[in-house]
């Protein structure tokens, strides 16, 4: 079986992500695009896993997922905070860290 | 001038005798005067009540391990009569070892005596002196400590040791000319004495170092073992160095004028620093480096035509001043300059070198004592104009002074008639134009000495309102005493040419020369030049009244005395003038150029991240482009490479 359609959809799903990450203003959505592009990068892994026969791959989308549920966690968590004090899930409005 | 430079008569420092029962009183001679000045300058106002007693004690105890030493190598052969103590290991660094060590001989014998001799009787008078200066356990504390500064300076066995004495002297110099330091003029003239110091201090470091870069060492017995390999040249620069060095530290030309200024300082300061040990410390340095002096003729010559220029100079200002310790200070000038024009003439000076030094501590401190005597029973006025007639106020202090005023004119018999004698005559037989120089300075010697007298203790009284002059206690008298005992009795030494002898260890045996005249000759011509300086003298304070401010209408000769002979105008004009303009200059540098380089920097700095900060706007969704942009540059760069 080609590896070249799994590829693709999983190029596929990180261009949404990154599109998404980089226009969407609400930061639920922006989140979930991070996600996206994290399960993209997941399938890849364990495709070329399959492709190469061992299991490296699959070894490092755990990892990966591991990751992700860290981060959810804490993003969360960061989203619910900002939401609660501004009264906005917008990242645009949460821009105080500047010059 | 060839006359000068007979080569090779040195006489080294070898392999000084151990110490022995004698390394006890060795050490404390050194030990007593610094343990005094411990504990009174770190004891505070505890020690108020009998500091001044603790520090005469420790003087005295000194004296006493000095007279114990004396005695011990006075019946020696002459070979044997140095005598070296190793203490420790001061650092080593390389090749280079220098032992913390103390050498005994007949030169450092005479200075201990000195030292703690007139500095003993000095210290007593200062009980006196300084009764009423709430800060006398202070004072006391700085005598002793120069008294142990000094101890050490003629007591080291390394020119390392030696300069450490001689910056001990000069602090305790500074500390005491500033002693009233409320007073601007002392404060300055503590500062400007110090400052020249330091000028004649670079000789002395140069010099250390030259010596140490030629022969690999510093310790005076292995120095000079080896002095008779080393280049001309180098033995010129060695000896020139010192000589500046002496300079500096003896008020001779060109840095004579912090000696005027230093007489701000309490009187028994002038007459044990600035009169009886300190500044004598450059002809000790010269006379103790003698084996390096033996191959260098020029610096010998050179060291002769200093002491002349000085010894003239100082008398020239001795003639025009009317403050009576000023007088004495440009005749202390004038006798150090004696001393040096002695140690420039060779082996056969040396010795006597040190006699006057001797000589001249004991008439010296005597009549500066004398003056400070005189200073004590009249609100301490200076101005000899003011005086007048104090000869029967202070019947003590005048006949003690008399005795000094003798011996340092020469009367026959009294200390001065015997070394200045000595030394004009060497003078003469080996250079002509020097000796007469000599010669034609005691004559001016006679003049103002002659003339300070006269307007001391002579004609009308002209005291200021209110003073009652009166004779100083007999704490302060004692001493005066015994100083003017010896400016009478010290001519003894020279008995059997008893001196020549007891200092040839260090000093050498001259080849015996004939003078150009028969040296009693000589000092009738010596004593005929004195008397008509004392005649002239004479005729001109003593036959007319003498004015109670000083005349205004004076000739070119006064006026330049009175100024000191322009030194200070010199300085200013020759050095601190244009070194003033250099600093300033250099300032301006340094705010114009190196600020503004290292300023200009940071401002581009500062100007270049102002813009840069701008890309930090606080938009999350901004830095992901960029985050997205430079994964895709390092991508790019990473398929650029893999496939190309």
């Amino acid at each position: 079986m080609s590896a070249t359609p799994f590829i693709v959809l999983s190029a596929i799903l990180f261009t949404i992500g990154a599109v998404g990450v980089l226009t969407r203003r609400n930061a639920i959505v922006v989140f979930m695009c991070v996600e996206l592009m994290l399960n993209a990068s997941n399938l890849a892994l364990v495709t070329f896993s399959r492709v190469n026969g061992n299991l490296d791959g699959q070894i490092a989308a755990f990892f990966v997922m591991v990751v992700a549920a860290a981060e959810v966690v804490v993003g969360l968590a960061i989203i619910m905070t900002i939401f609660r004090t501004r009264r906005s899930a917008s990242v645009d409005d949460a821009s105080l860290l500047k010059y | 001038m060839s006359v000068l430079a007979e080569e090779g008569h040195h006489v080294p420092v070898v392999d000084p005798g151990a110490a022995g029962s004698m390394a006890l009183p060795l050490v404390l001679v050194i030990a007593l005067p610094a343990f005094g000045a411990a504990v009174l300058l770190l004891g505070g106002r505890l020690t108020d009540r009998w500091g001044h007693l603790l520090g005469c004690l420790t003087v005295a105890a000194s004296f006493v391990c000095s007279v114990i030493l004396f005695i011990t190598i006075l019946g020696r052969d002459a070979s044997d009569r140095q005598v070296g103590l190793d203490l420790w290991t001061w650092f080593s660094t390389g090749d280079w070892k220098v032992q913390f060590g103390l050498l005994y001989d007949p030169l450092s014998a005479l200075f201990l005596l000195l030292i703690t001799g007139v500095g003993g009787l000095i210290h007593v008078y200062s009980i006196g002196y300084m009764e009423h200066d709430e800060r006398r356990r202070r004072f006391f504390g700085y005598l002793n400590l120069f008294v142990a500064a000094m101890l050490m300076l003629v007591l080291a066995s390394d020119y390392v040791g030696v300069f450490l004495g001689w910056e001990g002297v000069g602090l305790a110099s500074y500390l005491l000319i500033g002693f009233w330091q409320y007073k601007p003029t002392a404060a300055a003239a503590a500062k400007k004495a110090f400052v020249i110091n330091r000028v004649g201090d670079i000789g002395l470091s140069l010099g250390v170092g030259l010596i140490f870069a030629t022969f690999g060492t510093t310790s005076f017995a292995r120095v000079s073992e080896l002095t008779s390999g080393a280049s001309g040249g180098v033995m010129t620069a060695i000896g020139l160095l010192l000589l500046l060095a002496a300079c500096g530290k003896s008020a001779q030309f060109p840095l004579q004028t912090w000696l005027l200024d230093a007489m701000e300082g309490p009187t028994p300061v002038s007459a044990l620093i600035h009169a009886a040990t300190m500044v004598t410390a450059g002809v000790y340095l010269i006379v103790r480096s003698q084996f390096i002096f033996e191959y260098t003729s020029d610096a010998r010559l050179a060291v002769a035509v200093i002491g002349t220029i000085t010894l003239l100079m100082g008398a020239w200002i001795g003639c025009a001043k009317d403050d009576i310790k000023k007088v004495l200070a440009g005749s202390t000038m004038s006798q150090i300059g004696y001393m040096v024009l002695a140690a420039g003439l060779g082996v056969a000076g040396y010795a006597f070198a040190i006699f006057h030094l001797l000589m001249h501590g004991f008439f010296k401190a005597n009549m500066f004592l004398g003056a400070g005597s005189v200073m004590h029973g009249t609100n301490d006025d200076v101005d000899m104009r003011h005086y007048g007639a104090l000869r029967k106020a202070m019947p003590v202090t005048f006949l003690t002074f008399t005795m000094g005023y003798l011996a340092i004119i020469g009367f026959p018999g009294f200390d001065g008639f015997w070394s200045k004698d000595k030394i004009i005559e060497v003078a003469l037989t080996q250079n002509v134009w020097l000796g007469l120089c000599a010669l034609f300075g005691a004559g001016v010697t006679g003049f103002y000495m002659t003339r300070l007298m006269l307007m001391t203790f002579f004609g009308k009284s002209r005291w200021e309102d209110g003073v009652h002059p009166h004779e100083s206690p007999k704490v302060m008298t004692i001493p005066l005493m015994v100083l003017a005992a010896l400016s009478l009795l010290g001519g003894l030494l020279l008995l059997n040419d008893w001196i020549v002898d007891f200092l040839s260890p260090v000093t050498g045996v001259a080849p015996h020369e004939e003078p150009p005249l028969p040296a009693v000759v000589l000092s009738v011509i010596a004593v005929l030049v004195v008397a008509v300086g004392v005649a002239i003298a004479w005729m001109v304070f003593s036959r007319r009244d003498v004015p109670r401010t000083a005349p205004t209408k004076v000739s070119v000769f006064t006026t330049a005395g009175r100024n000191e002979l322009y030194g200070d105008a010199f300085n200013d004009a020759i050095i601190v003038g244009p070194g003033k303009r250099f600093n300033v200059g250099l300032a301006a540098f340094d705010n114009g150029f190196v600020d503004g380089g290292a300023m200009g920097t940071a401002s581009a700095f500062r100007g270049l991240s102002g813009r840069l900060r701008l890309a930090q706007n606080g938009f999350v969704r901004s830095y992901a482009l960029g985050l997205l942009g430079g994964a895709a540059l390092v991508l790019l760069a990473l398929l650029v490479v893999n496939l190309g």
